[in-house]
């Protein structure tokens, strides 16, 4: 192969990983932008997504709609539930409260999943083609690209949200300060919980795009922490950030792995986002998008 | 009357700074002594031995990462990282210098402390969630270059054997000879973690927890104590990851992963944050849960599934009564075992009187 097809093919699929952590990224950051919460349980959100998918799918035998409809509907009800239960509680507390409180999620859900749904890794068949397109040197397998575009339309469809809907409005007075929402009439604790069941929906998609990439099984996790690369670089109350912090990650760590891989034996993938997080926590912390506001010494 | 608080006369200032002013404080550090070091290790059978041992080592890694989270208030996800950054440093002096026990634990210590002050520059400019990133993105980095540098990790598997410690011409080797090692670096840690915050440099560390801004008003050079925070806590980190080694006789990497971070911020939460006796209580806490639950699974869980399935579902189980565990004590008692305790002491001091 030549060297700039190489790179072009490196670029592409970087562009479209990129995405699919984007997607992902986005429930981080509707979290956060609304209840100044902090996720760590991300990824587990996706893998509990896959989980439900795949055995509605696959035990039950029920159709793609039931299943993603059960998808959703799960995960609504769990970003529900865990507002009320574990996140509202802790209002006003310190951040390595909050910070503590969804690592220990994490563990829950990390364990809740297969001990529900078995261990062994779950096919998730969407009804999409395995065969990739081949445009010249580019070479796009088709469920990425569907995970891509469905990124963009989630970027589309919650950028005309925040801008523009009453709720969306409502969602970045609170965001900007809960004090005052609350004294000019917004509901605080239900925008809350409208966050967290928007987050569940991303998930769900996530769970569903990345589950049917890889299977499910408790490894689905893993996928989230590529989400701290992505929002730190993008910024974390950022939606286009998101978008843009994931690109960048896609194709850091794409071109990384394909240059360097061959000289360190492998992994350079997971090892290239971290060090460009540590030099953007050094250099803008805030992320390229994000608010400046930031807590700093 | 040795129990009373009151009518203590302190005449000196150093009776006054003491550590244990009080009477019944000094019976019982000394009760706890004797106990420690002459009935336990006699009367306990060997496997109970070797959880108190691994207990002991989980209390030095505890008072370490409670100095940073509990007592300076930044947060670390790295710390693991930190303890596998002593135990390589110790094991390939051990192997490679034929370096004795005594010179490779500090060594282990001092190198770790070195990396965690360096993972913790960016707590200069960030703190919060964005320190809790940048120090998970430290733990993954270093473990990913402990895994990938031969020269570190020693090649196949990234593991090294590392002989006994020995004490002159005397081999180390037992459990109960174990235990009496282990149990002086638990005392020297505790020792030195109730010192050091009595000191100058343990003040800074609370003044910066309690409001950065005002301490650094009031002369608390931030910068600096943020890293000697880093630095101190590392260097815990560094020797329980040294003990590690040679309580385990073998370096490996799988001992110092992302887990064993949260394992130990779990032990400060649910012990209490910003106490010795919190750690010593969080680090026997976690460390007894995973050998308590299959126990308790294999006493009762036959009852509802075949001992199969039990055996499938302890690794879950611990992990969601480990997170659970995390989060209750956060909503319900964000101050720990430590809190539960002095309530209970609380209501002894003033009995027969509610108040």
């Amino acid at each position: 192969m030549l060297d700039w097809q190489f790179f072009v093919l490196l670029m592409s699929n970087g562009v479209l990983i990129g995405l699919m952590y984007s997607l992902i990224a986005l429930g981080f950051v509707l979290v956060y932008k609304a209840t100044d919460a902090i996720n760590f349980a991300q990824g587990e959100f996706v893998m509990i997504a896959g989980f439900v998918v795949a055995v509605t799918l696959g035990a039950y035998g029920a159709p793609l709609p039931a299943a993603v409809a059960a998808g959703l509907a799960a995960m609504i009800g769990l970003g529900f539930g865990l507002e009320r239960v574990v996140l509202r509680p802790l209002i006003g507390r310190p951040i390595i409260a909050v910070v503590m409180a969804t690592i220990g999620l994490a563990a829950v859900l990390r364990g809740l999943g297969p001990l529900t749904w078995g261990a062994e890794t779950k096919p998730l068949p969407l009804p999409i083609p395995d065969e990739p397109f081949i445009l010249g040197p580019l070479f796009i397998p088709p469920i990425q690209l569907l995970g891509a575009v469905v990124a963009l339309l989630f970027l589309a469809v919650f950028g005309w949200f925040f801008l523009k809907s009453r709720k969306g409005v409502a969602m970045r007075a609170i965001a900007d300060s809960q004090q005052v929402a609350m004294a000019m009439g917004i509901n605080v604790e239900r925008y809350f919980a409208l966050a967290w069941a928007m987050t569940g929906v991303v998930s769900a998609l996530g769970g569903m795009v990345w589950g049917n990439l890889l299977g499910v099984d408790v490894h689905l996790s893993l996928v989230g922490l590529k989400v701290f690369p992505v929002v730190i670089l993008g910024g974390l109350d950022s939606i286009l950030g998101a978008i843009v912090g994931g690109l960048i990650v896609g194709i850091v760590e794409n071109v990384a792995a394909g240059y360097i891989d061959p000289y360190v034996g492998g992994g350079t993938k997971d090892f290239a986002p971290y060090v460009l997080m540590i030099l953007a926590l050094m250099i803008r912390p805030y992320g390229i998008f994000g608010k400046k506001i930031i807590e700093r010494v | 009357m040795i129990h009373r608080e009151c009518g203590v006369l302190k005449t000196t200032y150093a009776a006054d700074m003491a550590l244990y002013p009080l009477p019944i404080a000094r019976w019982t550090v000394a009760g706890l002594a004797v106990l420690f070091g002459l009935v336990l290790p006699f009367a306990l059978h060997e496997y109970y031995l070797s959880i108190v041992n691994l207990i002991a080592i989980a209390v030095v890694g505890a008072l370490g990462l409670n100095i940073l989270v509990g007592w300076t208030g930044q947060i670390s996800i790295g710390h693991g990282a930190f303890m596998s950054v002593g135990a390589y440093t110790a094991a390939n002096f051990a192997v490679r210098l034929d370096f004795p026990f005594w010179l490779a634990l500090p060594l282990g210590g001092l190198m770790a402390a070195l990396v965690g002050a360096v993972v913790g520059i960016p707590s200069l400019r960030i703190k919060g969630l964005y320190l809790a990133i940048a120090t998970l993105a430290g733990q993954l980095i270093i473990e990913w270059t402990i895994n990938h540098v031969t020269f570190i990790s020693g090649g196949v598997q990234a593991s090294i054997e590392v002989p006994r410690p020995t004490l002159g011409s005397f081999v180390i080797a037992s459990q109960l000879e174990m235990y009496f090692l282990l149990m002086t670096f638990v005392v020297i840690a505790i020792v030195a973690t109730l010192n050091l915050m009595r000191s100058r440099v343990g003040r800074a560390f609370i003044a910066i927890r309690d409001h950065d801004i005002a301490a650094e008003l009031t002369g608390v050079n931030i910068f600096r104590y943020k890293l000697v925070a880093f630095a101190v806590s590392s260097f815990y980190a560094g020797v329980t990851g040294v003990l590690y080694t040679y309580y385990l006789g073998i370096a490996n990497y799988e001992q110092f992963q992302i887990v064993t971070s949260i394992d130990y911020l779990a032990m400060i939460i649910i012990g209490g944050l910003g106490s010795v006796l919190g750690s010593i209580f969080g680090a026997i806490f976690v460390t007894l849960l995973p050998i308590l639950i299959p126990y308790a699974m294999e006493a009762f869980g036959g009852l509802f599934m075949s001992q199969a399935a039990v055996r499938n579902t302890i690794p879950n189980l611990r992990l969601i009564l480990f997170g659970s565990l995390i989060i209750i004590f956060l909503v319900v008692e964000p101050e720990g075992l430590n809190r539960l305790w002095r309530n209970i002491r609380n209501y002894f001091r003033f009995w027969p009187f509610a108040y």
